[in-house]
């Protein structure tokens, strides 16, 4: 089959170009990483970040034909009719909107500042009890769908908001984890929290496309809880 | 540490009171058209006379003035969202302030004259 790579090293190269392999995949329906590994085989100064190999990790998000997504868990058969077949090229690309380290490896500095910003991590102001803070079934319930995410940057390089302003919104993968602390029963800062996101940026660039949606490997729902936020900003704003 | 985003030139300088402003002056001109359109469904054979009187009694001035003070409102919330989308440095480079701060004044303005030219022809008298 015909594999179309973005290839760049901004160190000897003027510009990116996509060069073509062609790789014999022996009819199997292989992950998209597969793939790469046996690219990597014919050419080793191919790169691409890959860990875990199973989707927990996250290190893989790419761009594939035209859709953000983690290589090790997008079998061709998924990516476009045809491309398993070998009738239509697989075209990997970097995830877009990250400056590019070198071919697919993005450098998600960026992405990490805006994750940095929600404060990703429990507070509370109560005394700490003797062994640990207890949360009802129901009140742990209300985390399910947001503590899953593994930060792998295929929502918020798909969002168009985040395309144009990387430094000022948050974009819906951080907002996702900021909606995870804000619905902690265990956390008290909501009013601190809240209190950074309300200017037009932050969380209100989001236009409620839905490219994260539709994106996200681990089928979470970011814009549902950016909207949870906006009402929580609202019931607080009025 | 984290600094607040913050804009001088967003209707609200808040990002929650551009969305609500921008919700409301929808429902705003949504009811506005929904209504008029039912008159106008409602008059088959309407005359001069009838459209001056429904249209100039004080209800109806009320309810244009709401209107073009709503499309003004939805307007500028809408065009800043998109000059400070597409008019950035990513796009325009070092210029990219001085360009979008013209372009935003420009579409100020004709607001501006949009709202006071409405006002006048509502409440004119003419």
């Amino acid at each position: 089959m015909k594999v179309s790579i973005y290839r760049y090293n901004p160190d000897t190269d003027r510009e990116p170009t996509m060069k073509e392999y062609d790789v014999d995949t022996q009819g199997k329906d292989l992950m998209v990483l597969d793939v790469l590994n046996l690219v990597k085989e014919m050419d080793p100064s191919l790169g691409f970040r890959r860990s875990c190999r199973e989707g927990v990790c996250g290190s893989d998000g790419m761009n594939i034909n035209g859709k953000n997504g983690l290589a090790c868990i997008t079998s061709l058969s998924s990516v476009a009719p045809g491309v398993k077949e070998g009738k239509k090229a697989l075209v990997l690309r970097p995830l877009p909107g990250l400056p590019v380290v070198r071919d697919l490896v993005v450098d998600m500095t960026m992405f990490y500042n805006q994750y940095e910003k929600v404060q990703p991590y429990l507070q509370n102001s109560t005394p700490a009890p003797a062994i640990e803070r207890l949360q009802s079934p129901e009140e742990r319930a209300k985390l399910d769908g947001l503590y899953e995410c593994i930060l792998c940057a295929c929502c918020s390089t798909s969002c168009p908001s985040f395309w144009w302003n990387p430094d000022k919104f948050l974009g819906p993968a951080a907002l996702l984890q900021g909606y995870r602390f804000l619905a902690d029963s265990r956390d008290t800062a909501t009013e601190e929290r809240l209190a950074r996101l309300d200017d037009p940026f932050s969380l209100f660039r989001c236009h409620g496309i839905m490219n994260c949606v539709s994106v996200c490997p681990k089928g979470l729902n970011p814009t549902r809880a950016i909207g949870h936020i906006r009402s929580m900003l609202l019931e607080r704003g009025i | 540490m984290v600094t607040r985003v913050t804009s001088v030139t967003s209707l609200g300088r808040n990002g929650l009171y551009d969305w609500l402003i921008q919700r409301v002056s929808a429902v705003v001109i949504g009811v506005y058209f929904i209504g008029m359109l039912g008159y106008l469904i409602a008059q088959p054979n309407l005359d001069y006379g009838t459209w001056k009187t429904f249209i100039g009694s004080v209800p109806m001035q009320i309810a244009t003035t709401l209107l073009v003070l709503s499309v003004a409102a939805h307007t500028w919330v809408g065009l800043w969202g998109v000059t400070t989308d597409y008019l950035t440095g990513m796009t325009l480079g070092k210029s990219a302030t001085c360009v979008r701060l013209v372009v935003q004044m420009v579409i100020a303005l004709l607001l501006l004259v949009y709202v006071l030219w409405g006002l006048v022809t509502i409440w004119g008298g003419a």
